[in-house]
């Protein structure tokens, strides 16, 4: 047969300006993070999440009445344990959005559609992340600042003091939701049936928590510390909190704390370790569902 | 029951990796219970301890959420669910059908790990073992009926029953004890600690309450998703 062309059948081409890659960057970014709250999909999507973080803002709320109205500063939670005595909360917040932002593309096959446009992978990939972990951090963040707020309105002690402690709580919240969102994603990625990617993500904080607790019961009880404290970096909210005691001043809200700072230089260390290897497993496995 | 829809369902459970996450949970559990027999940290409070937190409060709920929601919640996601209903079979069977694949899943993924962590960690002393899995086995039972009307009722299933397990039975049953008299987990260590002799294992609901109540809940599950089933509107995925 003859050899075939593609005819010029006339139409406009575009000269326009681009809008480049931060355009696609910050367009991706804000997708995932209004659908980590459901916003843009029906109200069934938006049910759970505004409801567990409701459930999230309780406590904090609670405490700060408990305060003004006794006075005691230890009705106050502490800034930086707050996020560690809600984490069955975080976590399941984390299990049922991460499966919206990483499987449901995934699901429905319609990954190429985004990597036949000028998207680039590693872009793509950054922008769930980052929008996962901004939805994380909005959610630990706000009571945190409710609390600090609520401090401030009833005239809690030493308002310095009470400052500095609040922003080592925000850092603190930033590595929770890194760390989290970075386990959550690739745990979700790799399970694109509904149902089962929120509870494989939920399994894998479950478990570490109950294979860790077990274990740090035990080691209490032969009085060996070392092992107590070393093996809290099993488990992601352990970790974060080893951080925010060696690192950020903080005081443990956690069973077992790594000693001197270089448990918290570990500790940070892992965390960067499983954030970079997150983004990595992600590209790789976004890429090749790029290509079906 | 119908062969055919417990051998899809199977099918659907088993397949490709779905099967490396329901057996990952119970290696756990296995490997937790080696190292410490290894270690010689055995004796009955950290068995309990572990059958107890590990196996009852943490690898049940779990399991019995994934196989209860699994076996037919994505098929009413995504509208499969139309070409087993279309057939001439009565809605009852499908749920029990359903039903029964979902209790054979957690029987053999977490009422059988239990059994054998047990052996691993005690033996037979006190009847721990055989208490605890008669114990999973009755809450697995229950928590599948549970998991699976919840699936027929809801698209949010999942996240609804691990507010249960997570939130209500262990978060509020440790601050508000009336909230431990509403919770399978609690029934299931009630019937626990009538089947062994060793001390630390303790309930706070007396057996004859437990034992009716876990019968109830389990009938009343699988009449209300036999129930809904009959009426569901199916939509499109999402």
């Amino acid at each position: 047969m003859s050899t075939s062309t593609i005819h010029d059948i006339g139409y406009r081409h575009y000269e326009g300006r681009r809008s480049g890659r931060a355009y696609v960057l910050r367009s991706l970014y804000v997708h995932n993070l209004r659908a980590a709250f459901g916003l843009g999909r029906p109200a069934r999507a938006k049910i759970m999440p505004f409801l567990v973080a409701a459930l999230m803002l309780l406590p904090a709320i609670g405490s700060v009445a408990a305060f003004a109205v006794t006075d005691q500063e230890d009705a106050l939670i502490r800034y930086a344990s707050y996020a560690n005595i809600m984490q069955v909360i975080v976590a399941i917040f984390l299990a049922t959005q991460a499966p919206v932002l990483a499987s449901r593309e995934i699901r429905f096959h319609v990954i190429p559609l985004y990597f036949s446009r000028p998207v680039g992978h590693l872009d793509f990939v950054l922008a769930k992340a980052a929008a996962l972990a901004t939805a994380l951090f909005a959610l630990m963040a706000v009571p945190v600042t409710v609390l600090y707020i609520g401090g401030l309105v009833a005239k809690a002690p030493d308002s310095g003091e009470q400052l500095l402690r609040y922003l080592g709580a925000l850092v603190g919240c930033v590595l929770y939701a890194l760390v989290l969102s970075a386990i959550g994603m690739v745990v979700a990625a790799f399970t694109p049936r509904r149902g089962f990617g929120v509870a494989a993500v939920i399994a894998v904080f479950m478990l570490s928590t109950a294979f860790v607790g077990a274990v740090q019961g035990i080691a209490e009880a032969n009085t060996n510390f070392t092992l107590q404290g070393w093996i809290g970096l099993g488990t992601p909210f352990n970790l974060v909190d080893i951080v925010q005691v060696r690192l950020l001043g903080a005081r443990s809200s956690s069973p077992g704390i790594a000693p001197g700072v270089a448990g918290g230089v570990v500790a940070l260390a892992e965390c960067a370790v499983i954030v970079v290897g997150s983004v990595a497993v992600l590209y790789r496995r976004f890429r090749k569902a790029g290509l079906s | 029951m119908n062969a055919t829809i417990a051998m899809i369902t199977f099918r659907a459970m088993l397949g490709r990796r779905r099967a490396l996450l329901l057996l990952g949970l119970p290696l756990v559990m296995l490997v937790l219970a080696v190292v410490l027999r290894a270690t010689g940290n055995d004796d009955l409070d950290v068995s309990t301890e572990v059958l107890q937190k590990v196996a009852l409060a943490a690898l049940l709920p779990l399991l019995a959420l994934i196989a209860g929601t699994g076996v037919i919640g994505p098929e009413i996601d995504d509208g499969q669910i139309m070409y087993v209903l279309t057939k001439p079979i009565p809605r009852q069977v499908v749920v029990l059908t359903k039903l029964a694949v979902a209790i054979v899943l957690v029987t053999a993924f977490a009422v059988v790990p239990t059994l054998l962590a047990g052996l691993v960690l005690t033996g037979t002393t006190a009847g721990l073992t055989p208490a605890f899995t008669v114990g999973v086995l009755v809450g697995g039972v229950a928590y599948s009926a549970v998991f699976v009307a919840l699936a027929v009722m809801s698209r949010n299933a999942v996240t609804i029953g691990l507010l249960y397990a997570l939130v209500w039975e262990s978060l509020l049953g440790s601050f508000a004890p009336g909230a431990k008299q509403a919770s399978i987990q609690q029934w299931a260590m009630s019937v626990t600690d009538k089947l062994t002799s060793a001390s630390p294992v303790e309930s706070t609901v007396s057996l004859p309450v437990a034992i009716t109540l876990l019968v109830a809940v389990t009938v009343v599950g699988t009449f209300l998703a036999a129930f809904r089933l009959r009426s569901l509107t199916v939509a499109s995925a999402e």
